[in-house]
């Protein structure tokens, strides 16, 4: 396997953002993380992005965002209907393959622009389950009430995390939902889809994020710190809720061991977790302990641009890895109904 | 090329209809997704990973149906991708599949696509109000055939050339049991005698509306080299894209596809394409496209593309056949096309063609995809033998 690093990461999120399109997300961070990686935009080996078209209500929302890649002279480029994180997988294996050296990887969304947690119910199978019309929010409470079953965790836990992620959220600049509580407090306002709390829910956000990954010969050139990929899986489950166990997360479980999430200390962990009780589930798949930071940012309880919100995941890790403010760290990323689908990535900075 | 040694080795698809009202979207996916496993001598169990691909969501109405489908597809527990670059995306999908064997990661992938449009409507799909775009109220039809009367303008081609097509890829079907359209009395006057939908294109200048899947099986050399059946060895794949509007931009003859060709003849060392192919299976969903892709392509030089149609080259017992499947005039699932054009040219080499076989000659076939405003292209070149 050849060595690739993540060397630019940028990101635009905004809390309903009445005044700009998708591309107009997409424009700065395409920019800024092609300047942070010093390569000529002509130089870029391969771009691929990751968008929905649910979330615009059109068909091919993800051809407008060439216009703000400037795909002139004509580029090599793909696009997958998944979150960005699966995006940058496609450009690693592209890297793998050995015919580019490097790779833009780009995801946005509004999801303000229609009730999202209704949308998503489209997500479910059309023939058994859609016309009973859940939303995401439904299945996901459905998902907590069988973790709390399970002892996995329990309400008061789920409210630390809530406030922590939304304390670490007032420190984050591209963060919408920071909030100076406590658990104590976020306890004692309504639960408003049992046994969830708003405060447990992500919010909704508009945005756009950008990543530029490298191989070895030009990503050592580029960064001083680059955020080497030791690491980069993803597992499916089948959909039906009837023959999953809810409060666990195999595909995670699976991705980590593959992507050796174990062979090392882990100093901070990124995790897309849409809703607290998540988080629990994830450190159990992930094997992670106490020694380790979780959701730094704000995580998604901070700010969740659908369809790029996985990929800042990793652009969080990373920048944490260029600052010298870690060694290695881990960002996950989810979709589909009660993290169906799960990506891990492992990423570690250069032994000084 | 680079990476290491890549073949299809099993080939599975549906027949393809205009409502499959037999099966779910599951059960139209699992039928092309057996025949392919079994074509390669694998069960669900021997397959690594599974890559999915399909034509914008709203063609159906389920928001990424990958999720729903991983359970049909045997993803259960394994790595699974979901691939959307608009009509490019069948071919896209496969080469996105390919790339995981050539990297070294899996050895056996599964590749699927397909499009129930009985479940919706895609002209529909494609005209839904976007906020700050122009509407584009007549589907794909009304967007293409402006730029079909462009090239008739450019290259001075007669008006028959289209219908020309349209009878040729219509009288190949005949030999495809799994085509949609079986139009045993396909004549010229037949064509120009159907209805005007969008000047110059009559409604058998037009591709059918389909339901159906097309599978692969995409393994690494040594896999290839174990299995059955024989192997169509991938010599070179390629993607290229541009924006879909700006000024000066050459919508007839788009640079992407030209850029895209000449990557992936450079891959496979294809020089004379005309010459050095068997033949193509190439995304002709309004007739008129083939001679602009003819052109596009590199077969001839630009403005000779519909000399070529009309001396009859591109016919089946012509020095060139394109579409010997009937290809995309005959059996339209949209998301699918672009692999079935991919899967079509493996079974060429694979010499698995059955009644359309074509005789082979240097064993070589291009299989190629295009989507969007003529914007997104995907190609590969498949082989009988094993790249050098």
């Amino acid at each position: 396997m050849r060595d690739v690093a993540v060397i630019a990461f940028a990101q635009d999120i905004a809390e309903h953002d009445r005044e700009r399109n998708e591309v107009e997300f997409v424009i700065p961070v395409v920019r800024d993380a092609i300047a942070q990686s010093g390569i000529d935009r002509h130089d870029i080996g391969f771009t691929v992005s990751g968008s929905c078209d649910y979330l615009s209500g059109g068909p091919f929302t993800f051809v407008q965002g060439l216009d703000a890649v400037g795909a002139w002279p004509p580029i090599k480029e793909s696009h997958l209907e998944m979150d960005a994180a699966w995006a940058l997988y496609e450009a690693w294996v592209a890297i793998q393959v050995g015919d580019v050296d490097s790779a833009l990887i780009y995801g946005f969304g509004k999801s303000s622009l229609g009730d999202v947690h209704e949308i998503f119910n489209l997500q479910n199978d059309p023939y058994s389950v859609m016309p009973l019309w859940p939303s995401t929010v439904d299945l996901a409470a459905l998902q907590a009430c069988a973790a709390i079953a399970a002892n996995v965790t329990n309400e008061r836990e789920m409210a630390e995390i809530a406030a922590r992620d939304r304390r670490a959220a007032l420190a984050n600049l591209h963060a919408i939902a920071g909030r100076d509580v406590s658990a104590d407090v976020l306890l004692g306002e309504p639960v408003t889809h049992a046994p969830l709390r708003d405060a447990d829910i992500a919010p909704i956000t508009d945005g756009a994020a950008a990543i530029v990954i490298a191989a070895a010969e030009i990503a050592n050139h580029a960064c001083e710190r680059p955020a080497w990929i030791r690491g980069i899986e993803h597992r499916i489950e089948p959909q039906s809720m009837g023959v999953r166990d809810l409060t666990r997360s195999e595909s995670t479980r699976l991705a980590a061991i593959a992507a050796d999430v174990g062979g090392g200390p882990i100093d901070v962990a990124e995790l897309h977790t849409q809703f607290s009780h998540e988080e629990p589930i994830l450190r159990v798949a992930l094997g992670l302990g106490p020694e380790t930071e979780v959701n730094p940012s704000g995580g998604p309880l901070g700010a969740n641009p659908i369809m790029s919100s996985g990929l800042i995941r990793i652009g969080e890790v990373a920048s944490r890895i260029h600052s010298g403010s870690v060694h290695r760290g881990v960002a996950h990323a989810t979709q589909g109904p009660c993290l169906q689908q799960n990506l891990v990535c492992v990423l570690e900075g250069e032994r000084n | 090329m680079a990476g290491i040694r890549t073949a299809v080795v099993g080939v599975g698809q549906t027949r393809h209809v205009s409502a499959r009202h037999d099966v779910s979207i599951a059960g139209l996916v699992r039928e092309a997704a057996v025949e392919a496993l079994e074509d390669a001598g694998m069960d669900w169990g021997d397959i690594d990973a599974v890559v999915i691909g399909k034509a914008p969501d709203m063609f159906e109405g389920v928001l990424m149906p990958e999720m729903y489908l991983a359970d049909a597809l045997g993803a259960a527990n394994k790595p699974m991708l979901r691939v959307h670059t608009a009509g490019s995306v069948g071919g896209s999908t496969a080469i996105v599949a390919a790339k995981l064997v050539m990297a070294g990661i899996h050895k056996r992938v599964l590749t699927v696509a397909f499009e129930k449009q009985s479940e919706s409507n895609a002209t529909w799909g494609l005209t839904v109000g976007m906020p700050f775009q122009a509407p584009l109220v007549a589907g794909a039809g009304g967007y293409f055939a402006p730029l079909i009367r462009a090239y008739m303008a450019r290259s001075g081609a007669p008006r028959h050339i289209g219908h020309l097509v349209a009878v040729k890829d219509r009288l190949a079907a005949l030999r495809n049991p799994k085509a949609h359209l079986h139009l045993a009395d396909i004549d010229l006057k037949m064509v120009e005698e159907s209805f005007l939908l969008w000047d110059p294109l009559r409604y058998l200048d037009v591709c059918p509306s389909s339901d159906g899947a097309m599978a692969l099986v995409i393994g690494s050399e040594d896999v290839a080299d174990a299995a059955p059946g024989p192997a169509a060895w991938i010599h070179g794949t390629a993607m290229r894209s541009e924006p879909t509007m700006f000024a000066g931009r050459d919508q007839i003859n788009p640079q992407a596809g030209r850029d895209c060709a000449a990557d992936v003849y450079a891959q496979a060392g294809i020089t004379n394409p005309r010459e050095d192919f068997d033949m193509a299976e190439v995304y002709v969903p309004f007739s008129w496209y083939e001679p602009m892709w003819l052109e596009n392509l590199g077969f001839c030089a630009e403005g000779d593309g519909w000399k070529l149609t009309e001396a009859g080259a591109t016919a089946p017992d012509g020095d060139i056949p394109w579409n010997p499947s009937g290809g995309v005039l005959s059996s339209n699932p949209i998301g699918a096309s672009g692999m079935i054009r991919f899967g079509e040219a493996a079974q060429q080499v694979r010499e698995r063609a059955g009644d359309y076989q074509v005789e082979l000659k240097t064993g070589l076939a291009l299989g190629q995809a295009y989507g969007g405003g003529s914007q997104f292209f995907s190609m590969w070149v498949v082989g009988n033998q094993k790249p050098e």
